[in-house]
């Protein structure tokens, strides 16, 4: 190797295989990965390309289905109202619930990414830890505290502000508020990675050259922080539309999301190509929104690089 | 001046949110103490009631031990696969390489109920639902991702010169692992294992897909048990889960910096 470097390459025969790792480490390479390739296909891809056949069978009631090849489910799908109304409910839950985790989330992701307190790392992780306490657990906290007899309506009755409970549970308002801090923390989490080009310099340089608190705010730090707001929009998103135990607990039976109609249709009324219909459904939402975030990203980093 | 007071709103504000994060949290805890067995607030009295309850309601402990089970032998299985996965995508270079590494990180994208759904519709035919190899199955799906991803990035920053090191000197490959690779990169398969254990023992949605009568992880038995009943059992229960899985993520910040790990 060391002598070698004034010498012409070898002339390699044309039936000895390409020059770098001999190929017999190839399939060496494989059976480092076959286990997990097994695993992932078995429990993982075979099951999803089978909830897509399974859509085009046919329903033939009392659990019995047809192996056949039609639409039924997917116009049973897009011809009942009731199942443009869920479809209406999930969509409007992920928008209010993204909007207002935004909200919520931006003003701490700041504070964390500029606070010099020696604090930072326990106040991150006061932020964050949340999200490691069982979804169930925080759903069973918010149906205490936004219940008829629960923390927020006693307080309210106890100073004699209302007279009669506030509906705060099983309606859409309980399920935006419960989800909207179940999702807090992944929001959190989203935006600081993205807050990376955020630096206190600009705002600096924008604050000595006479720009005041809002336009530094709305022409520096917004643009700067935008690809991360986008992305934990995106997250929070996709999170709410197939969230299932917080609309079905807080929600008490009367908001009716696609996760709660895909698991009813799936063990319940055992309509197996309607829940993989509405699955499809669902998936199809999450692909909308993924591209969609995609544009509006592109389109911010081309704005940002023409700087 | 103007800025002293745009300073103290921005911590009002600050302290506002954060109250709002773990308020629900608090109130668990306050509630898990209460005498009253209904959904109310504030409590009535003092008690340890609620946790005896919880011990002695038997699909609570029957589930406990069924989600550990899961647990343990889902985190062993994704740790196998995933840390030799890992091995491929970060020390050698082969075709469709990348492919392959966006197919095993590629279940994170997928909605669990959708998940949920199609091992359902695969797995009854087969027998495997409602049974501990179906849903050991099911969760080592759900936990692959987050262990390749710490796995990789734990690969990646090391340096991979001291594996070349031991090659030179004549270890094999075998024996270059287990003794360079594996004690150098041990932070991120802890980390790996850690995540996934915890992804697999909070799991509800596929869970509740998979399981029946015979077996029932715990977050399915406490969702069974809050559409009857949603007294301070659940709250003490609740409370039990959130010490033992803070307690876990604690104990490893301590060691390794688990948030470091998360967010790199």
């Amino acid at each position: 190797m060391m002598t070698s470097v004034s010498e012409s390459p070898p002339r390699v025969p044309p039936t000895t295989p390409p020059v770098g790792r001999p190929r017999r480490r190839i399939s060496g390479i494989w059976w480092l990965i076959l286990p997990g390739l097994l695993i992932l296909t078995f429990s993982y891809f075979v099951p999803m390309l089978w909830v897509v056949r399974m859509a085009f069978n046919r329903f033939i009631g009392g659990g019995g289905i047809e192996l056949t090849f039609s639409f039924d489910s997917f116009l049973e799908v897009f011809t009942d109202p009731y199942y443009f109304k869920v479809a209406g409910t999930t969509l409007a839950l992920g928008c209010w619930v993204a909007a207002l985790t935004i909200v919520v989330a931006y003003p701490l992701s700041l504070f964390l990414a500029r606070t010099t307190s020696k604090y930072k790392a326990l106040l991150t992780m006061f932020a964050i830890a949340p999200m490691l306490v069982s979804s169930v657990a925080r759903t069973y906290g918010w149906m205490v505290v936004l219940g008829n007899q629960g923390l927020i309506n006693t307080v309210l009755g106890g100073l004699g502000l209302t007279d009669r409970p506030i509906q705060l549970s099983n309606n859409f308002t309980g399920v935006v508020i419960a989800l909207v801090q179940i999702f807090l923390p992944y929001a959190v989490l989203a935006m600081s990675s993205g807050f990376g080009r955020l630096n206190t310099d600009l705002e600096q340089a924008a604050a000595s050259l006479g720009a005041n608190r809002i336009t530094r705010f709305v022409r520096i730090t917004l643009p700067l922080t935008l690809p991360g707001v986008l992305t934990a929009a995106l997250l929070v998103f996709v999170l709410t539309i197939s969230a299932y135990v917080t609309p079905r607990l807080i929600g008490g039976g009367r908001v009716f999301v696609l996760a709660a109609e895909i698991y009813d249709q799936a063990t319940n009324q055992l309509n197996w190509p309607l829940a993989a219909a509405l699955s499809i459904v669902l998936i199809v939402i999450f692909g909308v929104a993924i591209s969609l975030y995609q544009i509006l990203q592109k389109r911010v980093e081309r704005r940002m690089s023409g700087l | 001046m103007n800025d002293t007071i745009a300073t103290t709103t921005n911590r009002i504000v600050v302290g506002l949110i954060f109250a709002f994060l773990w308020l629900p949290i608090l109130v668990i805890f306050v509630v898990s103490f209460d005498t009253s067995t209904f959904l109310r607030f504030p409590p009535e009295g003092f008690t340890l009631d609620a946790y005896t309850t919880v011990f002695s309601t038997p699909a609570f402990v029957s589930g406990l031990w069924t989600s550990l089970v899961i647990a343990v032998f889902a985190t062993t299985l994704t740790l196998i696969v995933s840390t030799t996965a890992a091995l491929a995508f970060t020390r050698y270079r082969f075709r469709g390489s990348a492919a392959a590494q966006s197919f095993f990180l590629s279940p994170l994208l997928v909605p669990n109920i959708v998940l949920g759904l199609a091992l359902l519709l695969f797995f009854a035919p087969l027998g495997l639902t409602d049974g501990y190899v179906g849903l050991i199955l099911a969760h080592v799906v759900l936990c692959i991702p987050y262990a390749v991803r710490t796995i990789t990035v734990s690969l990646t920053t090391v340096d991979a010169s001291s594996e070349d090191a031991a090659r030179v000197l004549g270890a094999s490959n075998f024996v270059t692992f287990r003794r360079v690779t594996l004690p150098l990169i041990r932070p991120g398969i802890i980390a790996g294992g850690v995540l996934a254990f915890l992804v697999s023992f909070d799991e509800a949605i596929v869970s509740l897909f998979l399981s029946g009568f015979a077996v029932t992880p715990l977050p399915v038995a406490l969702l069974d048990h809050m559409e009857t009943q949603a007294g301070p059992e659940v709250a003490a229960l609740s409370v039990l889960l959130i010490v033992f899985s803070l307690g876990i993520v604690i104990v490893i910040e301590r060691v390794l910096g688990l948030t470091r790990t998360l967010r790199s």
